[in-house]
């Protein structure tokens, strides 16, 4: 009735939500009501699920460690009693090749510290291979003992792929040369071509060979073509997947890199003359 | 249940199929499709979300002001999405990982804007949860057709199991490797296309231009 | 200057949001009738790139990102859980603005983009591009750069497509296959084309 419309146009509802849609008031009050219900959601669920999802991440990067270092695990249980049998996590200084026992291994995050400027080092363009752009001091490794010797070490290795960072472990044996595994946990290449990195086959195919010949000098790599079996370089050498070069070469520059000085070059060399390095 | 929520709910379907013929949903419906199991999570993922930001953004569609509409849709569905992702990284991990950029992907899937613009705004919360649902039961079943024609003729598996022994494998199936690629996906739906709209007429769309046919009568020879 | 360019003609070819990752797909079909149409939603979508990526950028950097808020005396605090609702929410934002400076500034062409300005808000090329600028880790100058490039790159697919569909007008397509059919097989074929320009390293 228009009397009664005439009345409620003059005075303003004091309850927000009961005035017309386009009531400045109105539209303040839902939006401020909606920022505070959705933030509140939101943060909830992030803060109350965040130690789940640390420890499912956690969990995956042991359930890779124990099986390229040659376990068998078949539950989440069983990847933690094995890690915590098994596996001495360790920190060491790139540069030296020494452990450095003063950073708490359990809480080191070497992706973390390679953005931070103060604990990494920014690489050019020409001596990152790997295209990783900044490399970590210190780096993890983990190992394997056989009562007061080395008998494997794991040690994680990234560089970029075709389309982006691919992130894997490689395991050798304790006299530094022999390769006893290698797989990869994350990474972005393209399904049924670059993901052949994921293949347990392929990855089996590492099994045996040697990383770096008699003088030291890192020889493993992967080769298009097909590795000649009765060639003597068939030992360092692993086959790339047809159709999938840019992946290959990856692979082949990340092995480059982390096996070679600016990674755990020197790292390998105190191990192949200290087998039971502490 | 009546006449009108049976339509709702099942219309989406086949014959308002948001993928086949509104056209919304087709990111996630070419990028995810290379294997199955991604695609199931992806399904039930934006159920999930779908159902409830529609009845959310129904709930209160009295009171959501013209000039801040969308935006206000926008932040409920993207607070539901991120709650959804925060809840698969702590409880399905690994699927998480393979889902990755596309769960934050589901924000901007048109299906569920469009739905809430279309529907939810304009109708109570009971049609919108149906609505919702027919909406994700006709985007699932393209999604699942998809991913088992990609994940069977591109690897020769489905949800993992290997059903046909690849040549690599010591058996006699070369994989097609097409089928692992997104431009795959992009044939499939179009042949799908053809399929749905010659078992219903009603969907083709006309001729923008025929060109001109001639009739040669028969002349007098 | 060389990375900048590089990362110019990538983001345009190499990485094409639309034919490469197959992003803002609903929009880039929806909308391929007509030249015209195409252009205007074109140049629409490269403005409001150009915009976002950068400010989602400085966004990330200095609020959001593991320690960004070490300068408001808060170093441990990590806020990238808020990163999609942050972007979105620069986007929508942004869109509105621009439209807003094109009804008042540049009416002819408002009036020319009508409906499309909104319908950019949605379209997951442009929060796909602030996503990947956030998974690369790319500075400011980069940003510019990138989200310019990735602009023009869906620009130009979607103008590609609307050219062919255009000609095909004049072609015998199946009754089935008309409209939307026939563009997904083309949508399909010219993803395949620009696979070929997949690791090319410029």
């Amino acid at each position: 009735m228009p009397a009664d419309a005439a009345q409620a146009g003059t005075t303003r509802s004091l309850w927000v939500f009961s005035r017309p849609n386009d009531d400045p008031g109105k539209i303040l009050a839902v939006a401020i009501t909606l920022c505070l219900v959705c933030s509140v959601l939101v943060s909830g669920a992030a803060v109350l699920l965040k130690p789940l999802q640390d420890r499912n991440q956690a969990l995956a990067v042991r359930k890779q460690i124990v099986s390229v270092a040659g376990f068998q695990a078949d539950s989440a249980q069983q990847v933690e009693s094995l890690f915590q049998q098994h596996i001495e996590t360790r920190i060491v200084d790139l540069d030296t090749g020494r452990f450095d026992d003063s950073v708490d291994p359990a809480s080191f995050d070497a992706h973390t510290a390679a953005r931070n400027p103060a604990t990494s080092t920014a690489l050019a363009p020409d001596e990152d291979p790997a295209r990783i752009k900044r490399r970590p001091d210190l780096a993890p490794v983990y190992l394997v003992r056989d009562g007061e010797r080395i008998k494997t070490v794991v040690l994680p290795v990234y560089g970029y792929g075709l389309w982006s960072t691919m992130y894997g472990l490689i395991a050798l044996a304790g006299d530094g040369r022999t390769v006893t595994g290698l797989s990869f946990y994350e990474h972005g290449e393209t399904p049924g071509l670059g993901d052949f990195i994921e293949n347990p086959r392929w990855q089996a195919q590492f099994d045996g060979k040697l990383a770096f010949d008699k003088n030291g000098k890192l020889r493993l790599g992967v080769i298009k073509g097909g590795v000649n079996p009765a060639s003597p370089e068939a030992r360092y050498e692993v086959d790339a997947v047809a159709g999938a070069t840019l992946t290959s070469n990856g692979v082949n520059n990340l092995l480059r890199y982390w096996l070679g000085e600016q990674g755990f070059g020197p790292f390998l060399e105190r191990l192949r003359a200290d087998g039971e390095m502490s | 249940m009546n006449e009108e929520n049976r339509r709702i709910l099942f219309e989406p379907v086949v014959d308002n199929n948001p993928i086949t013929l509104q056209i919304l949903g087709i990111c996630s419906a070419l990028a995810v499709t290379a294997k199955l199991a991604p695609s199931l999570m992806m399904c039930l993922a934006l159920s999930v979300v779908l159902v409830c930001s529609s009845a959310a953004i129904s709930l209160i569609r009295n009171h959501i002001p013209t000039n801040i509409r969308i935006i206000v849709q926008i932040t409920i569905i993207a607070s539901l999405v991120i709650v959804v992702d925060e809840v698969l990284r702590a409880y399905a991990y690994e699927i998480s990982k393979q889902l990755s950029v596309f769960v934050g992907l589901i924000i901007t899937n048109c299906i569920v804007l469009g739905r809430a613009e279309a529907f939810a705004l304009q109708n109570p919360v009971g049609p919108s949860i149906l609505d919702a649902l027919g909406n994700s039961m006709g985007y699932s079943a393209i999604l699942i057709l998809v991913a088992t024609l990609r994940e069977l003729f591109g690897s020769g598996t489905l949800l993992g199991y290997q059903i046909l022994r690849l040549t690599r494998d010591g058996g006699w199936y070369e994989p097609n490797g097409l089928m692992l690629l997104a431009p795959s996906a992009f044939f499939i739906i179009g042949l799908l296309i053809w399929a749905v709209r010659t078992w219903k007429p009603a969907q083709v769309e006309k001729h923008q231009y025929r060109i001109h046919v001639v009739h040669r009568g028969t002349e007098a020879l | 200057m060389e990375a900048y360019l590089s990362l110019f003609v990538r983001s345009i070819f190499v990485e094409n949001l639309a034919l490469s990752f197959f992003l803002g797909m609903c929009t880039f079909l929806a909308i391929s009738k007509r030249i015209e149409t195409a252009i205007g939603l074109g140049a629409a979508v490269i403005v409001v790139q150009t915009i976002t990526v950068p400010v989602n950028n400085l966004i990330f950097q200095y609020l959001l990102k593991d320690g960004a808020l070490a300068w408001a005396g808060l170093p441990d605090v990590d806020l990238s859980f808020l990163g999609l609702i942050s972007y979105i929410g620069v986007i929508a934002a942004m869109v509105q603005i621009l439209e807003m400076t094109l009804d008042r500034y540049f009416p002819a062409l408002y009036n020319a983009l009508g409906i499309f300005l909104p319908l950019i808000t949605v379209n997951c090329a442009i929060l796909g591009g602030s996503l990947f600028m956030v998974e690369r880790s790319y500075d400011f100058g980069q940003s510019v750069v990138f989200g310019l490039g990735s602009g023009f790159g869906w620009a130009l697919a979607l103008v590609g497509l609307a050219s062919i569909r255009e000609k095909l007008k004049y072609s015998d397509v199946p009754e089935g296959l008309q409209g939307l059919g026939i563009t997904f097989i083309i949508g399909g074929l010219m993803s395949l084309v620009f696979m070929s320009f997949s690791g090319i390293q410029i």
